[in-house]
């Protein structure tokens, strides 16, 4: 990228009157080079002078990267400067190792260009464990790190040297890093250096987002009295070109539900055959895998078409990338896990195969192609079913608009900073009352209380149980000076083996085997494909034919960790339906979806058969006004229908879901089932709902209460498989459980089984207690968005706009279809064992021909 | 999708199932507890009390509850059956040092649920000796009525025996999802019990470890729900 590797002159300017903004060797370099320091860039050095800390929010191509890191060059290049520690200057941050490694390749050619002697190093989970250990002693002046080894480096007693001469700490991607609980525990650390190198500021860099005030925040120390919140300076670079973006159509009908959109993929393929290179972004990863198949099943060109996704063994991404960069590939398709800034070739189209969900990450993703300025970055939407198209057409505008999802404002997590005080403890011995002050110091701990942060330390010493004490085996011992340290050092062991917040959820190895040898119990088979999901491993039942890297596989079975599997002959998988999409559809897009639904001047620019839709159902039932949620009710082959229109995400519609069968059973109606998508959620029973409503024995506003967020969602919960991963999360997080680690459990199916008990027992013995807590705040926001379900719940008070129909509406199909493709839910698990024990006993009596019957749909 | 109520009523309110063993009657509990009405015997397995403090004292902080959880339904299956002896049949404390650790209202409660009967302490291999302070005879397996009563199943086909050990669970896989729960597993001859400890976790009797156990005709297995106890067709199960 770097065209000339000419030496600079190490001539001496002679001293200006005034201090020249740049030095001269990085003039010369900006001059040899054609280019002006741009305004951003310079105005990143005027804050550094400063000492102020910063948010730059550019678009890509604006030359971030560059601005954050050029008063350090200016600094490390200029005089010598007296050391009190270790001489580590600047820390940067990413929240991937492998933008980390890439930014430091980008960083190392100006400074030999510029003649520049600064050492800069990565540290990583991949960095040699002597290179770390050395680095700890004698570090580079630039570091380029990721938040769990700044974790890391400080639980260690050399961290006050190691940190002490350190000036400057880069961000990079911190709207990614911060809204999340990595983002808490960087704030902790972040607080800790501000307490070991009080001078040190702080450089965030970010993609635009709808309200910078909250990373503004993050940035600095909140030392303000009252609840003010104090603010970074800001630093902004208008967008570039606007991207061009369009939505694809095609003859064929556009689907009802489903979001692989393999009805477009022939003009997918087309797009891809006209431009240099494509990404095609999807939202899951087994999404990916299907339009992958798909792609090279119609690939008559053999265009070299790659595949990316968290799954993947690294060497095969790391292959992919390399492949990438060089010009090799002409598309690759790819998760989330290509979303974040790294340059890996000259993309001239990225594809988004179903909705993108919520505009932000639209936009990043937009943004992988073109990656200047100066050039519109070029993107095609191609909508998996209709709702879609609406979906599409709302990220669209809010596209040509500039307009970005809210990041939600959070408050730190009490498992995060359970783990924190630790590695505070680990450190050194800490005085109570400091550290709450450096912890009150973090912008999402700013309004933490004395009471839950001592709860918090009496946890991590012993668990913080109320009927019962742990005391004599506490982790943490009372000094003499009232100082709080480690009783032992296999503590700093343990928590050095469990530090981060990122836990994955068990993963499985995939590794193939021929056929033949996958029956005898002692198979142990070739080679590793890639790691799947546990819950989504035991699902399959054997013989199962599904799609993954790359491959038509047939599952053969599964052993401790592993998920044995063969090449299957078949061409046409069982396309497993795996948990859906990831990411919630956004408020922001779905506001403006709603808005699409209730203005039919919109619809004659929809897709015929879509605008055909929505007139057809504003026939035979309504469309709601924006401010009202839809509520049809009807009979269909001898069950009552409800179906909702709340727009408000597949979580929260699930968590719905649950709360309103379990009102609809008290009240008689006898539920049968549910099924939820992003838009809609639909449920059926026995009982007559129509009937019910009409002469008053069910009220719609009474069953829609937001009263339904307390006892009833209290008394589900108790069930819910989902909290209980959420809990266990947290306990994770926490340090109550160990982190698995290669070689040390048998399978991630015990550990599961494990805090399953733990929960159980917690929460019949100590529901006040803080892990608890924690999991209930994770709930709100996390697997059961119940946050934005009690908005939504207060936002159609008095908005719910009922029809009763005589039969199905157009609206409803899109959701309806979906049942029988989700899996069941948690809550009836005895029913699924009664249903076991009754194909047993029809067995014995010879009445069964078989022992599964369709869930939902056989009659009453 | 959510499924709420069974459509077709049949096996409602199971709590117990008749379980035979060599002509024996039993009753199998959801529990998993199993009662003896000849006898007037309760039997448990695997109770693993303190298992909690014995992560604790590895660092560990797990919740200190799971013994006053496990001796709470102890002591509901004793109220519901009233039996004359109760047998513990091994692992009933999670390392020797355990009953040092018990609480003392724990300790309490285990005296009160041994006033009037007898309290047998099967030994098992993570109790090698019982502590006195737990009152109870001890002894390393027991005959009754020709059939005995040990902690580890003998290998090989044997007959005439209630075990516990393994922790038998049962994974069932219907309609696309997955349910693991701990289960009794016999073949008529022989019984091994899940089991009974907060803690405890289990080991699928798909699993290697129990293949010398039964032989491959007759397998009964039936699994703890939260409202009965469930015989499920041994084709329905699966692998981890």
């Amino acid at each position: 990228m770097l065209t000339t590797p000419k030496k600079a002159g190490r001539k001496r300017q002679p001293p200006a009157p005034k201090k020249p903004v740049l030095p001269p060797e990085i003039a010369a370099w900006f001059s040899r080079r054609g280019w002006q320091p741009r305004a951003h860039q310079l105005a990143l050095l005027d804050a550094a002078r400063q000492r102020q800390s910063t948010l730059l929010i550019a678009p890509t191509g604006a030359g971030k990267t560059l601005a954050g890191f050029l008063p350090s060059l200016v600094a490390l290049g200029g005089e010598k400067r007296p050391r009190s520690g270790a001489g580590l200057f600047t820390l940067y941050i990413s929240p991937l190792k492998a933008l980390a490694t890439d930014v430091e390749r980008n960083l190392i050619e100006p400074i030999a260009e510029m003649g520049l002697k600064i050492r800069t190093e990565t540290r990583t989970g991949d960095t040699s464990a002597a290179r770390r250990q050395r680095q700890r002693v004698k570090p580079p002046q630039i570091m380029l790190t990721t938040p769990e080894q700044i974790a890391l480096l400080l639980s260690h007693p050399d961290a006050p040297h190691l940190f002490a001469d350190l000036d400057t700490v880069i961000l990079d991607e911190l709207h990614a890093l911060a809204p999340s609980k990595r983002g808490d525990l960087l704030a902790l650390d972040l607080a800790r250096l501000r307490t070991l190198a009080p001078n040190m500021r702080t450089v965030g860099l970010s993609a635009t987002v709808a309200r910078p005030s909250e990373l503004r925040g993050y940035l600095v120390p909140q030392t303000a009295p009252d609840s003010m919140t104090l603010l970074s300076e800001l630093v902004t670079v208008e967008g570039g070109a606007k991207p061009e973006i369009s939505i694809l159509e095609v003859e064929d009908e556009i689907p009802w539900s489903g979001h692989t959109a393999r009805y477009a993929m022939q003009e997918v393929y087309d797009a891809i055959r006209a431009h240099k290179l494509t990404l095609v972004f999807v939202n899951a990863r087994l999404q990916a895998e299907v339009a992958f198949q798909e792609l090279w099943r119609i690939n008559d060109d053999n265009l070299p078409i790659g595949l990316h996704h968290g799954s993947l063994e690294a060497p095969q991404r790391r292959k992919v990338e390399a492949a990438m960069a060089a010009g090799k590939l002409r598309a690759v398709v790819a998760t989330s896990t290509l979303d974040l800034g790294i340059d890996w070739g000259d993309v001239d189209l990225v594809i988004h195969l179903g909705a993108p969900k919520g505009a932000s990450r639209f936009l990043q993703r937009i943004g992988r192609s073109n990656h200047r300025m100066d050039e519109p970055s070029r993107g095609l939407l191609v909508p998996g079913n209709r709702f879609e198209v609406l979906e599409c057409r709302a990220a669209q505008q809010a596209a040509e608009e500039g307009a970005q999802d809210a990041i939600l404002s959070r408050s730190g997590t009490l498992d995060v900073l359970a783990q924190h005080i630790l590695g505070m403890a680990c450190e050194a011995p800490f005085d109570p009352d400091l550290l709450f002050n450096e912890v009150r110091s973090a912008l999402p701990y700013a309004d933490l209380t004395r009471q839950q942060f001592d709860r918090a330390i009496e946890f991590v010493s012993t668990g913080g149980y109320a009927l019962k004490s742990y005391e004599r085996f506490a982790k943490l011992r009372r000094e003499p000076n009232g100082k709080l340290r480690v009783s032992n050092p296999r503590v700093a062991q343990q928590y050095r083996l469990n530090v981060g917040t990122i836990v994955d959820s068990p993963m499985l190895k995939v590794r193939l085997v021929s056929a033949r040898r996958a029956k005898s119990r002692t198979a142990i088979g070739g080679r590793v494909l890639g790691e799947v999901d546990e819950y989504f491993a035991e699902q399959l039942p054997p013989g199962a034919t599904f799609v993954f890297a790359g491959e038509v596989l047939r599952f053969e079975g599964m052993r401790d960790t592993e998920v044995f599997v063969s090449r299957a002959s078949s061409e046409d998988p069982m396309v497993p339906s795996y948990g859906g999409n990831k990411f919630p559809l956004s408020t922001h897009l779905a506001a403006r979806v709603r808005a699409m639904l209730a203005n039919p001047k919109d619809w004659p620019s929809l897709p015929p058969a879509v605008g055909q839709w929505l007139t057809l159902q504003s026939e035979r039932s309504v469309l709601p006004a924006t401010d009202e949620v839809l509520i049809e009710t009807f009979p269909r082959s001898g069950r009552h229908f409800l179906v909702a229109y709340p727009f408000e995400g597949r979580l929260a519609h699930q968590t719905l879901g649950m709360l309103l069968t379990r009102r609809l059973d008290r009240a008689g109606l006898h539920p049968l089932g549910f099924v939820a998508n992003d838009y809609a959620l639909g449920l059926w029973t026995q009982g007559d709902l129509t009937a019910h409503i009409a002469d008053g024995r069910l009220s719609l506003a009474d069953l829609f209460d937001e009263d339904m967020l307390g006892d009833d969602l209290d008394a589900w919960l108790a069930e819910s498989n989902l909290m209980k991963r959420t809990f266990r999360l947290a306990a994770v997080i926490a340090g109550l459980i160990e982190r698995r680690h290669p070689g040390k459990v048998k399978s991630g199916r015990q550990v599961t089984m494990s805090t399953d008990l733990i929960y159980d027992v917690l929460r019949r013995h100590d529901p006040g207690h803080l892990l608890l807590e924690a999991a209930w705040a994770d709930a709100a926001t996390g697997l059961l968005d119940i946050r934005r379900l009690g908005d939504f719940l207060a936002r159609i008070k008095n908005r719910i706009r009922h029809q009763s129909l005589s039969r199905v509406s157009p609206l409803s199909v899109p959701v309806l279809l979906e049942i029988g493709r989700e899996a069941v839910a948690g809550h009836a698990r005895d029913a699924l064992l009664r249903e076991a024990a009754e194909a047993l006993a029809e067995e014995a009596m010879g009445t069964s021909e078989n022992g599964h019957s369709e869930a939902g749909t056989h009659r009453t | 999708m959510g499924i709420l109520k069974p459509e077709r009523i049949g096996l409602d309110d199971f709590a117990d199932q008749p379980v035979s063993i060599c002509g024996k009657s039993f009753l199998a509990h959801k529990s998993g507890a199993l009662y003896w009405p000849a006898e007037r015997a309760l039997i448990v397995a695997d109770l693993h009390l303190e298992k909690g403090s014995a992560f604790a004292a590895r660092g560990q902080m797990l919740p200190p509850y799971d013994t006053r959880e496990t001796l709470m339904k102890l002591a509901a299956m004793i109220d519901h059956y009233n039996p004359e002896t109760v047998i513990a049949l091994g692992d009933s404390l999670h390392d020797p040092d355990g009953a040092a650790r018990m609480d003392r209202s724990d300790v309490e409660s285990l005296h009160m649920l041994q006033e009037d009967r007898d309290w047998i302490w099967i030994t098992g291999n993570h109790d090698p000796k019982i502590d006195r302070m737990l009152a109870g005879y001890v002894m390393p397996e027991i005959v009754v009525e020709g059939i005995s009563l040990r902690h580890e199943p003998r290998p090989g086909t044997v007959t005439h025996e209630i075990a516990g050990h393994f922790h038998p669970a049962a994974r069932l896989v219907m309609r696309g999802t997955s349910l693991r729960r701990p289960c009794f597993v016999g073949n008529g001859l022989r019984l091994v019990m899940p089991a009974f400890g907060a803690y405890t976790g289990g080991l699928n009797i798909l699993d290697l470890a129990f293949e010398p156990l039964f032989g491959l005709d007759g397998l009964a297995v039936w699994m703890l729900g939260h409202e009965g106890l469930y015989p499920v067709a041994p084709r329905l199960l699966r692998d981890d």
